[in-house]
């Protein structure tokens, strides 16, 4: 292999060098620095005679005697079902004291795209064990479904909640024997405090055998960030397509991963697009997020979760927006609802599960499902707005039948959202809890449930409670 | 993707690789000249031409690519192959058909460098002529006619590029039989063989003789488009909202429902599972108008958001090319493009990766022509060979932040006739299809309004206007409302919101998943709105006779309004309704 001690330039991330063989685009690069440390990068653009190469641990140390080794191939990532239970670095090196990874295989870790054609179409429940989700958002295998946050916010509880609970009802016909849930967590840049919670949390509930973490942590370098979760993937993708593990992937926080390209991009001098995020963030997201998914033939499953905190809260920041395009639904972490104390503090209002119809009624979860969930939201719904009219004109003010939504909505809030981050719901017992909440509603006002389910799941005495008393008063 | 073309010109050889652009040395081609890559063969188009480099913009992912690898040049443009075969088929972005790639790499994963014909050359057609020998027959022409799916006959017609504007040529020689889409099966005495098979460069539009003003509705089954903003066969519309509103489902339920002959749905960046879901369906659904698959009616192209984005720039061209060869043929064509944006996205990185000079938000200053060349190879034309056909093309768009002042869906609004809003709010309620019936506005109204008077009743036009005028009062209302409070209203203004309430939960409302609702004739669309007419006439006749407000709206035969839609039997249904109604409301006073 040739060593070349010519670089020409290094600004940023980036060094430039010059070669006299043909680089390929994408290559992985040593670079070894005067002091004996070895530092990886990936060729980023490759011309004649130059070559722009990225390095994932930062260019401190590197000077133009540096010498730079290209090792002709794509960056790979060795995986063996031996990860579970593995902790390693956002490179993929462990860093748990553990033996060396003995590789079954060393994939590459930019995935191809899955042929459409062969995908399977998503439609097996997953229980989270959170109302908020199974009830009104539901999850299903091989969807990618992020949590919309901000700073400060207990993201990270809820997706440790759903880490811990989820399970796959398994099939009836009892073919499904090897089919095991497996946990991959990749973390880009969080604080090593998030970490450690994160490590507890999985020691605490040995939820760490069944998993894999990657952690890029805050201080470590953010060129990293951006193939860790290609790591975090292509790990992914070998236990569910190969070892036939429904892999349920957290990634945290895309925010860095997102503020790692842009800092590329600036370095690159390349023409910015919105907030100064490359023209390309769409395409690059998509190729992370839509590894996601069921191959048809195989048993298992890649479901992804990716948490990001939005900027300023706002939903329409690039980052947020560009992610809701290509996810299938968002789930949003909502500040005032965590000020009020509510666990999960999950608005479902403006939340969404796109294949969530598919995925939930009779034969997947209950035959009700669909209509007690439209139902909610639009009386949710209804309650929310009237609420900012009672600051203006009081409750006082407003009808006998404003008055219940409100009430409802009082409920859904205490009773249907916050159920702790300790609590693992049934849907059985969220359904439940949803009618009881319905029932609250005269019968008439339920105008999105089949008239067959109110018949049977509809609590009679509940709804009639005021017409009772407003009946034996009269008498 | 286009096979035959295989005389190599002179070889390049890379100089520089950047993502999905590629210079080339040494390349002797023009602009938009297919050409293959790096020793894995990767297909690219030239989009640059300076001195003696090249630049081109490739198809596949360019990981591993190497300087001084070859580049071949095929010499011919970018071009579709169009022959029996096309419906019920699935694509990537340059027509390469999934199913065979999945079976030529043997993986799930889409490999590089592999190509594939974009019509099966081996498959037999029974091809049966409609031109005798010693007919005359101009381009364009029909000479005979292939079943290409139980829904459609193919017509096999003499190539627009075969003869010039206005030549006829004599047929020597026609044969019934079956064959192969390369073979002739018929001869010109100008020496023109006829192949099933024909050829069109995508970025070129099919010639026509004119276009016309479009008069027939593209009936979608959809209350609010076809009650309140039809679009015409022929027509173009698009369909801006942000991220959960309800863009794809609405793109679905036309590509399902809308009376169009054939449908082309162009996936251009958008998810894995939802192209899936329409391979998943539409063999199993019915085509509402023959009873046949959907799919017989069908061409899918997908390029997914994680394909590579330059087959994502070339996809929407793929198919409204593929659309305009069915028009020829006299069909109405129906093409869904799901998303605009993703597409101009496409343009955009490409770019800026040429270093071109940016125009608004980084989008490169020739968005507004592509976007205008694009919806204008739309419409409803007279054809070369007489025939008339149609292309709707119908747009989502996908602004970033739900902001429709961003220029993809500002270039849009300049071209399209209809603009279908979808609304964040809407969709937050779970009100579906969540288009805003105070945005949204369809310029074909007047001159499609004869029709439906014709086919459905003649006071179509004026039951529209009368829901559009209780919708606008509302919407004015509703500001006091945010105000004072509902009760703080007069009582017939209190009844004014009620019967809108009706509007907006029974007609504009429609579930898409549910089997009877998903799809609504124009016939059941004008029934409803007559139905809540009804409530309306007789609830104000009811106020007017002095019955209090409360025990208007207490009525238990009104609330069954927002069940009409989901009746099979609706004709009967809503008669009974309305005199229950009638009745109920006289009862009162």
């Amino acid at each position: 292999m040739k060593e070349y001690q010519t670089i020409t330039e290094i600004s940023g991330p980036l060094v430039f060098a010059e070669v006299d063989e043909a680089i390929g685009y994408d290559e992985i690069v040593e670079i070894e620095t005067a002091q004996g440390e070895t530092l990886r990068g990936q060729v980023l653009e490759s011309s004649d005679g130059v070559v722009a190469i990225q390095v994932f641990e930062g260019t401190s140390g590197i000077d133009q005697h540096a010498s730079v080794r290209f090792l002709g191939e794509t960056m790979k990532m060795p995986v063996t079902e031996d990860l579970l239970g593995r902790v390693l670095d956002g490179s993929g090196r462990p860093i748990d004291g553990g033996p060396d990874i003995v590789p079954e295989e060393r994939q590459d870790i930019v995935g191809a795209a899955i042929n459409p054609y062969s995908r399977e179409y998503p439609e097996e429940f997953i229980e989270t064990g959170v109302s908020a989700i199974d009830g009104m958002n539901t999850l299903v295998r091989g969807q990618k479904l992020p949590i919309f946050s901000s700073s400060g916010q207990p993201h990270s509880e809820l997706a440790m909640q759903i880490a811990r609970q989820a399970s796959v009802p398994e099939e009836e016909d009892g073919e499904g024997e090897g089919s095991e849930f497996a946990v991959i967590f990749g973390a880009m840049g969080i604080t090593a405090e998030e970490a450690n919670e994160f490590m507890e949390d999985f020691e605490r509930t040995g939820a760490l055998e069944r998993s894999v973490v990657f952690m890029n942590l805050a201080d470590d370098p953010a060129v990293e960030r951006t193939v860790t979760p290609r790591m975090v993937l292509t790990t992914a993708e070998y236990l569910a397509f190969e070892k036939d593990y429904h892999v349920l992937v957290i990634l945290t926080d895309m925010t860095n991963y997102c503020e790692a390209l842009r800092e590329i991009g600036a370095a690159r001098e390349e023409v910015p697009g919105r907030r100064g995020y490359p023209g390309y963030m769409y395409t690059d997201l998509a190729q992370l997020y839509e590894r996601a998914g069921r191959i048809q033939g195989r048993e298992g499953s890649v479901t992804q979760i990716p948490i990001l905190t939005m900027p300023g809260d706002d939903d329409t920041h690039p980052i947020p927006d560009l992610t809701g395009y290509i996810t299938e639904g968002q789930i949003y972490v909502d500040p005032d609802l965590n000020s009020q104390g509510l666990q999960p503090p999950v608005n479902v209002l403006p939340s969404l599960s796109r294949l969530m119809d598919d995925g939930i009624g009779e034969g997947l979860t209950r035959e009700d499902h669909a209509d007690v969930s439209d139902q909610m939201y639009a009386a949710y719904a209804e309650g929310e707005d009237l609420r900012d009219l009672v600051n203006i004109v009081g409750r006082e003010a407003l009808s006998e039948r404003d008055n219940k939504y409100l009430d409802f909505a009082d409920r859904f809030e205490a009773e249907f959202i916050d159920q702790g981050f300790e609590t693992n719901r049934a849907l059985e017992e969220t359904l439940d809890i949803g009618w009881e909440l319905l029932s609250m509603l005269p019968k008439e006002e339920l105008n999105r449930v089949d008239e067959e389910f109110i018949e049977t799941y509809y609590h009679e005495d509940a709804s009639d409670a005021d017409n009772t008393e407003a009946e034996a008063t009269a008498d | 993707m286009s096979q035959t073309a295989q005389s190599v010109r002179e070889d390049g050889v890379i100089a520089s690789v950047s993502g999905p652009v590629v210079v080339a040395r040494d390349l002797d081609a023009r602009m938009n000249d297919v050409v293959y890559v790096g020793d894995e063969g990767l297909m690219g188009e030239v989009i640059e031409i300076e001195g003696d480099t090249t630049t081109i913009q490739v198809y596949e992912e360019t990981s591993g690519i190497a300087p001084g690898e070859p580049v071949e040049n095929t010499g011919e443009p970018l071009s579709v192959d169009l022959g029996p075969g096309l419906l019920d088929t699935i694509y990537d972005g340059v027509q390469r058909p999934l199913d065979v790639l999945e079976d030529k790499m043997g993986s799930p994963y889409l490999d590089r460098g592999v190509d594939a014909p974009g019509i099966e050359l081996d498959t037999e057609w029974e091809f049966e002529p409609t031109v005798e020998e010693g007919d005359e027959v101009g381009r364009g022409d029909e000479v005979g006619i292939v079943e290409e799916t139980v829904t459609i006959d193919h017509k096999v017609m003499v190539p627009p590029d075969a003869l010039d504007e206005g030549e006829t040529a004599e047929i020597v020689s026609v044969e019934s039989g079956s064959f192969t889409v390369e073979e002739t099966v018929a001869e010109l005495d100008n020496g023109v063989e006829i192949q099933m098979r024909q050829e069109w460069p995508v970025r070129e539009a099919r010639p026509t003789v004119e276009k016309k003003t479009p008069r027939t509705p593209l009936v979608s089954g959809q209350r609010i488009l076809d009650g309140l903003f039809p679009i015409a066969k022929g027509g173009t519309a698009a369909i801006p909202g942000p991220f959960g509103s309800g863009k794809t489902v609405t793109q679905h339920q036309l590509a399902k429902y809308a009376d169009a002959d054939i449908i082309i749905y162009v996936g251009c960046g958008e998810r894995g599972n939802e192209m899936t879901e329409v391979i998943d369906d539409f063999p199993e659904l019915e085509d509402p108008s023959t009873g046949n698959p959907l799919m017989a009616r069908t061409s899918l192209i997908a390029n997914t958001s994680n394909m590579p984005v330059a087959a994502r720039e070339s996809c929407v061209y793929t198919g409204i090319t593929i659309a305009e060869f069915y028009r020829d043929m006299g069909y109405d064509v129906a093409l869904m493009a799901d998303s605009t944006s993703r597409w101009a996205e496409a343009m955009r990185e490409i770019s800026s990766r040429l270093e071109e000079m940016p125009g608004e938000e980084g989008y490169p200053a020739y968005l507004a022509a592509r976007l205008s060349q694009f919806y204008e190879r739309a419409g409803y034309f007279e054809n070369v060979n007489g025939t008339e056909g149609s292309v709707s093309a119908i747009g989502a768009v996908s602004p970033p932040g739900g902001d429709f002042s961003e220029p993809v869906t500002q270039n849009t609004l300049r071209i399209v006739k209809t603009f279908w809003a979808l609304d964040a709010d809407l969709a937050e309620r779970r009100h579906f299809p969540s288009i805003n019936w105070n945005e949204s506005y369809s310029l074909y109204k007047d001159q499609l309004d004869p029709w439906f008077e014709s086919e459905v009743s003649d006071d179509w036009a004026e039951k529209r206007q009368w829901a559009v005028d209780i919708l606008d009062e509302e919407a004015e209302l509703q500001e006091i409302v945010q105000l004072v409070g509902k009760d703080a209203l007069p009582e017939d203004q209190q009844l004014t919101l009620e019967v809108a309430r009706y509007l907006r939960e029974a007609y504009l409302q429609q579930n898409a998943f549910h089997p009877v609702d998903t799809y609504c004739p124009p016939e059941k669309t004008y029934l409803m709105l007559t139905t809540i007419e009804t409530f309306h006439d007789e609830a104000f006749d009811a106020l007017e006779a002095g019955v209090p407000i409360e025990e208007i709206v207490d009525t238990d035969s009104a609330p069954q309004i927002n069940r009409i839609g989901v009746q099979e039997d609706y004709v009967e249904y809503v008669d009974e309704l309305k005199s229950e109604i009638t009745e109920e409301l006289r009862s009162l006073y």
